[in-house]
């Protein structure tokens, strides 16, 4: 098994090594990384904005630069946490509990340095796990019948909708809302033309760019219009030098970076908990293996390495289920479908051997990516922080153009431009009322296939409702619904214990 | 009763009932064989239950610290700004092109913000004007006219 992974490998090192995808692959980390260190600009906006300039390149080199974007960003968001508290990014806002406290202590390029070091170690451990676990993943999947793969789908959106952030319940609202996004248009089976309200534009569905920058675009400017300020940029003049760590630093850094990466993979492993949550689950565990608890939040380089290789190794590990089973876990990794299935690529168990370039060349540039991001970061540190203090006036409209001619370019259809700014006014409205759009993408990408095979599965059992639970495989899928909505209900009536949401809520913000 | 939530689940049950009293219209059929108005009709009801629960959840809870519907500050202004740059993208690109579109739209966008001056506004659309056309005209090739005059 291990001789077939390498030699898959191997060839997927030829496949990325190709000079046009090294550089669609550079061009997606740099990107990455310098939104990540931009407010108000989180991967999700920038995947869709570059996504329609993606439509002329092969598929190869599109996936693998939109997957450097968003493996990009998190470099980026660790520089805005340790420099400037700024939590940009969730997943990085457990990071700027200890890593502020350095900056002020004159330790933050150490902290850099250590924290990117980290990174590439998580990094690394979630690859590897790609390499050995999707193939397994695959065989089993293989064997999915329709009732297998709906049951399987019913999960991946409970897990996505419920254990995100906010209220589980909006969460399964939201993730309803958009499996009915997802039903509008021409249905494949019968040709009946559903919720269009009598426009042709809509004949063929909602645009997933649309949604996209509507939702994550539109919405979120409208959220952030003069209300952000101009960072405070007093602390973080970092040079080269200062961002080796010294001896005892380092030697403080391995342990937490093995522990981080290991509850990073494990995170992964569960549908839905993405980065976020694997962040502060790291730093919760290493406050409790330290022996010296009290000193977290004053500067301890353990509290900044943890969460960041936990982060870091949880989203390689997300990859997992989407590039195998063809499920993805949260919104970004929705998007990457998405983007796959714009392209003529039908996702799924069968991808990894009808397009094995794909697969294989996208993990293989996850290693190249992140050596890249290793390299960059050191000396373009300086340049990130100066790009911090562009103010967001002038950010957010020229946001705005890429927003309208990214949405244009898709189609060359004027009419989608109109709707992604009704879909960003229904987003803002949404946001206001404490609902999180990110599970709407999840029920949106999903939707149509949902349904295909919810309607081939009753066609096969006959209208027979309980095949669910009868098949062994697809009736263990539904025990796991059960068991996760079981879960959120004891929580909810369990008695609250004061300092039990401390972590939660700093990264709620 | 927190007035946030009980809006929020208003607002989730009067989605499900376009989409369960809508759905019927196009056939529901059977389990065996659904028609194309199953999915919407049985999601619909769903989401009626889903905005039940939000709203009836919000009832036995006190109020929370945002309560507010809308934000503390009231950006009126913006969000006009933000919504309407767009729709000046979509008028200008369609009768004067591109190059008039993206200086609109960067242009109504940016008078948004409180600080912003005539000038400073005039000199950021223009940047992104030459810096939007030269790369999506020119370098990917977008099928839009730089500038043209299809008369009103």
């Amino acid at each position: 098994m291990i001789a077939t992974a390498l030699t898959d490998l191997w060839y997927g090192f030829g496949v990325a090594l190709e000079p046009h995808n090294i550089m669609w692959c550079f061009l997606g980390v740099l990107v990455g990384n310098m939104v990540g260190v931009l407010p108000g600009m989180g991967p999700l906006a920038t995947i869709s904005i570059l996504l329609p300039l993606t439509f002329g390149i092969k598929p190869v080199g599109a996936i693998l630069m939109l997957a450097g974007v968003m493996y990009g960003a998190q470099y980026g968001g660790a520089i805005c946490s340790i420099l400037l508290n700024l939590p940009c990014h969730p997943p990085h806002a457990v990071t700027c509990l200890d890593g502020f406290p350095m900056t002020k202590a004159g330790r933050g390029g150490a902290a850099l340095g250590a924290t990117v070091f980290a990174s590439f170690v998580g990094a690394s451990w979630g690859i590897t796990e790609m390499i050995f676990l999707a193939p397994v993943l695959v065989r089993v999947a293989m064997e999915f019948g329709p009732a297998e793969i709906c049951s399987l789908m019913l999960l991946g959106l409970l897990a996505g909708s419920t254990l995100a952030r906010g209220s589980p319940v909006k969460g399964v609202a939201m993730t309803v809302l958009g499996l009915m996004l997802g039903i509008v248009g021409t249905d494949i089976e019968t040709g009946a033309e559903r919720f269009t309200f009598g426009m042709t534009h809509l004949d063929d569905g909602i645009e997933l760019i649309a949604l996209a920058l509507g939702l994550f675009g539109i919405g979120e400017f409208m959220n952030s219009v003069n209300q952000v300020s101009t960072v405070n940029a007093k602390y973080a003049n970092v040079t080269l030098k200062d961002m080796r760590p010294s001896r005892e630093e380092m030697r403080r850094t391995i342990a937490p970076m093995f522990r981080g990466t290991l509850v990073g993979s494990l995170c992964s492993l569960i549908p839905g908990t993405g980065p976020t949550i694997a962040s502060f689950v790291a730093y919760a565990t290493e406050k409790k293996v330290s022996k010296t608890p009290e000193k977290f939040g004053t500067g301890m380089i353990e509290g900044v390495v943890c969460p960041e290789a936990s982060t870091h190794s949880s989203i390689q590990g997300d990859f997992i289920p989407t590039m195998s089973l063809g499920i993805p876990g949260d919104a970004v990794m929705a998007l990457l479908l998405g983007a796959l299935m714009i392209q003529g690529i039908v996702p799924g168990p069968q991808l990894i051997k009808e397009h094995p370039d794909i697969f294989w060349g996208l993990v293989a540039s996850f290693w190249i990516g992140n050596i890249m991001l290793v390299v960059l970061n050191v000396p373009l540190i300086g340049i990130w922080v100066k790009l911090l203090t562009i103010p967001y006036k002038y950010l957010y409209p020229s946001a705005m153009f890429f927003v309208c001619i990214g949405v244009y370019a898709a189609n060359n259809d004027m009419f989608q431009v109109g709707e992604t700014a009704v879909i960003g006014l229904v987003g803002y409205v949404l946001l206001r009322l404490g609902f999180h759009p990110a599970p709407i993408l999840l029920g949106f990408v999903l939707g149509p296939r949902f349904e295909e095979n919810f309607r081939r599965a009753m066609l096969i059992s006959r209208g027979d409702i309980a095949v669910f639970v009868e098949r062994p495989i697809s009736a263990i899928f539904i025990a796991l619904c059960v068991l996760l909505i079981g879960l959120q209900i004891y929580v909810r009536l369990r008695p609250k214990k004061p300092g039990d949401m401390a972590v939660p809520a700093v990264v709620a913000e | 009763m927190r007035k946030k939530d009980f809006y929020a689940g208003g607002l989730m049950i009067l989605f499900g009932l376009v989409m369960s009293l809508k759905g019927p219209s196009y056939r529901l059929g059977t389990l065996m064989h659904m028609g194309p108005g199953f999915m919407p009709t049985a999601l619909g009801i769903l989401l009626i239950c889903l905005g039940v629960a939000i709203a009836a959840g919000s009832l036995g809870t006190a109020d929370g610290e945002d309560e507010d519907i809308l934000p503390e500050n009231r950006e009126w202004l913006a969000w006009a700004c933000i919504l309407s740059s767009p729709l000046a993208f979509m008028l200008f690109g369609a009768y004067f092109g591109l190059a008039p579109a993206t200086f609109a739209c960067v242009f109504v966008a940016a008078m948004g913000d409180r600080e912003a001056t005539l000038k400073n506004t005039i000199v950021l659309s223009a940047l992104v004007t030459v810096f939007g056309v030269a790369l999506f005209s020119y370098l990917l090739q977008v099928p839009m006219p730089v500038l043209t005059w299809r008369g009103l």
